[in-house]
């Protein structure tokens, strides 16, 4: 670690781990209403647990990105980040803003639209928290060298903060209020992350194969390409039957069928840089983490939002646990597993350690992934059971429910198995490995 | 491999299909946003009541259970079409009667069964929910869902 600014990302991280842990708590809460549906009725209900679980999400991703971002551009930029003390009053005022939100969950203080369900005054504090952020980078950037990596990263960073501001939209018309509401959640999750990813990616990358900068940058413009050129149009997706124009049907088929395509490259990027490296790092652990995001990105994201991306199917599919199962996978191969992967890297750094405990890091990510893995294929199964004695055969819901009870058990023992693969994770990033604890350097 | 292209062609070709592909996407929805309000859904019922009636529907965060035209969670019943599932369309007055009997009467405490929570609406909020509910079912959803309950 050269610059003293990149410790800034320790705190991004210690905070990300722990609403980690909080996020899958809360799904394991939800898989257990599943199965036993009067567990907390009364006192917690489903719909607040759900708020809980998936903007615990959201959340540590963000710190995962905002500290994936001060560790990296300095080196990057060849320069300390602009102002450290910029940089840990938007950590305090996030995580407060966070905690008070999470709190306020559980008391009822909530507004309705999904995964926007922050009070105002956290939406605006989230704003503030952003600019604040983005100002503090895009003056390191100024003042350093801008690689391509450093602007892929900027460019998905002040994209994610410009979306966000649709969350202030609200129409009385459910279906404007729907089709601005993509604006944030698609162009945040099938868009500019997806710059945000590529650069991480990169980045790590060029740290552990050695591997020519020149030949992973080109690369990276090809991929966020890909993934902007199929995914700004592929937001049409989501326009099929929210009351948006026909054309959406032929458009978003068609070009969300290609969001296929930069995970494909990404697959197909991380392996032959991998092959062509000339460093043997020490690292083994961030390295498997990398080329897991990348494979389960490519099924996740890719391969399962295929399967149900394609109007006629859709027409079926829409709103069963075929999309649950795929927003599982996608979020985890995507965007959880390459925050693993840069804490995996970065955090020996910070701690001053050489990689340590990296046996049960990689516990972690066989145990984690085989868990999330399972959890896809069950709440598969399950959806297209769903799809076809509801949408097919026009059961009840609720009879359908009953029907494939089998698959939430499943579903609960998959995270179970999750929950333990986590807490590993947090345990040998925080631990101190027994026999590896010189100094750096 | 891709020695073909330099990256600076690379950069280029991104920032530059970014650009033309977001154009278009800003130009549909500008399209798209004339069409809601003007042909698949009724502009001219969307009056205060409606208004208010979606701003309970989110107060008490109701889509992290249900669905609404299939988005939301998927523990409980899709509810884009639950006036005409209630029959509301042909008899408004007892459409009303049913959506407001069907929330007083939770949660059922069964066990076994998912429990909906009493959300302890005002007279006035169940007549905006349902109001929400009717100008709702009547949006032209191209077809969705493929079978209406029951």
């Amino acid at each position: 670690m050269k610059y003293q600014t990149q410790k800034l990302a320790y705190p991004y991280f210690v905070a990300a781990m722990g609403l980690f842990v909080a996020q899958v708590l809360g799904g394991l809460i939800a898989g257990t209403i599943y199965v036993f549906p009067n567990f907390l009725s009364e006192l917690v209900p489903f719909n607040i647990i759900r708020m809980i679980h998936t903007n615990a999400l959201i959340v540590w991703l963000l710190m995962g990105f905002f500290g994936a971002t001060y560790y990296l551009l300095p080196e990057e930029a060849e320069t300390e980040i602009y102002s450290p003390k910029l940089a840990w009053i938007q950590f305090w005022l996030f995580l407060f803003a966070a905690a008070s939100a999470v709190v306020g969950y559980l008391f009822g203080v909530h507004e309705g639209r999904e995964f926007l369900e922050q009070p105002l005054w956290v939406k605006i504090a989230i704003v503030i928290v952003a600019l604040m952020f983005m100002f503090n980078v895009s003056m390191t950037l100024l003042r350093g060298k801008r690689t391509a990596i450093s602007i892929i990263l900027i460019t998905g960073l002040w994209g994610l903060t410009l979306f966000f501001l649709f969350a202030f939209y609200n129409p009385s018309n459910l279906s404007l209020d729907k089709m601005y509401w993509w604006y944030v959640i698609h162009l945040w999750v099938e868009g500019v992350w997806e710059l945000i990813l590529a650069a991480i990616l990169g980045f790590l990358l060029i740290k552990m194969t050695g591997v020519d900068r020149e030949i992973i940058e080109k690369w990276l413009y090809v991929i966020v390409g890909l993934a902007l050129f199929s995914g700004l149009l592929g937001t049409g997706h989501h326009y099929y039957w929210i009351g948006t124009p026909g054309y959406w049907q032929w458009l978003g088929s068609i070009f969300s069928a290609l969001e296929v395509f930069p995970f494909l490259a990404m697959v197909i990027f991380a392996f032959y840089i991998v092959r062509k490296s000339t460093r043997n790092h020490p690292n083994k652990a961030a390295l498997l983490w990398v080329l897991g995001c990348t494979v389960l990105s490519f099924f996740g994201a890719g391969v399962w939002g295929f399967m149900h991306t394609l109007a006629p199917i859709n027409f079926y599919t829409h709103g069963t646990q075929i999309t649950s199962s795929h927003g599982h996978l996608a979020f985890y191969g995507a965007y959880v597993m390459i925050n693993l992967a840069i804490i995996s890297y970065a955090m020996p750094h910070l701690r001053g350690m050489q990689p340590y405990n990296q046996n049960l890091n990689m516990w972690s990510f066989w145990i984690t992934s085989s868990g999330m893995v399972f959890m896809t294929f069950t709440l598969t199964a399950a959806g297209v059971l769903q799809t076809h004695l509801e949408r097919v055969l026009g059961m009840n819901y609720m009879d359908v429910q009953e029907q494939i009870a089998l698959f939430y058990w499943m579903r609960l023992g998959s995270g179970i198995v999750v929950v333990i693969g986590v807490l590993l994770f947090v345990y040998a990033t925080f631990a101190k490995g027994k026999e590896e604890q010189a100094e750096i350097r | 491999m891709s020695e073909g292209i330099t990256k600076t062609a690379a950069r280029n070709i991104f920032f530059g299909g970014t650009i033309f592909f977001f154009v278009i996407f800003v130009a549909l929805t500008v399209h798209s946003h004339w069409y809601i309000v003007n042909v698949s859904t009724d502009s001219s019922t969307l009056n205060d009541s409606v208004a208010r009636g979606k701003h309970v529907w989110e107060k008490n965060s109701c889509i992290n259970c249900h669905t609404i035209f299939g988005e939301g969670a998927y523990f409980a019943p899709e509810v884009g079409k639950v006036w005409i599932k209630f029959g509301g369309a042909d008899d408004p007055e007892m459409g009303k009667e049913v959506l407001k009997a069907w929330m007083e009467a939770m949660p059922t405490g069964i066990e076994g069964r998912r429990q909906m929570p009493q959300f302890n609406l005002t007279d006035q909020e169940h007549e905006d929910l349902a109001a929400f509910f009717e100008w709702v079912s009547r949006v032209d959803t191209k077809g969705w869902p493929p079978q209406p309950d029951e």
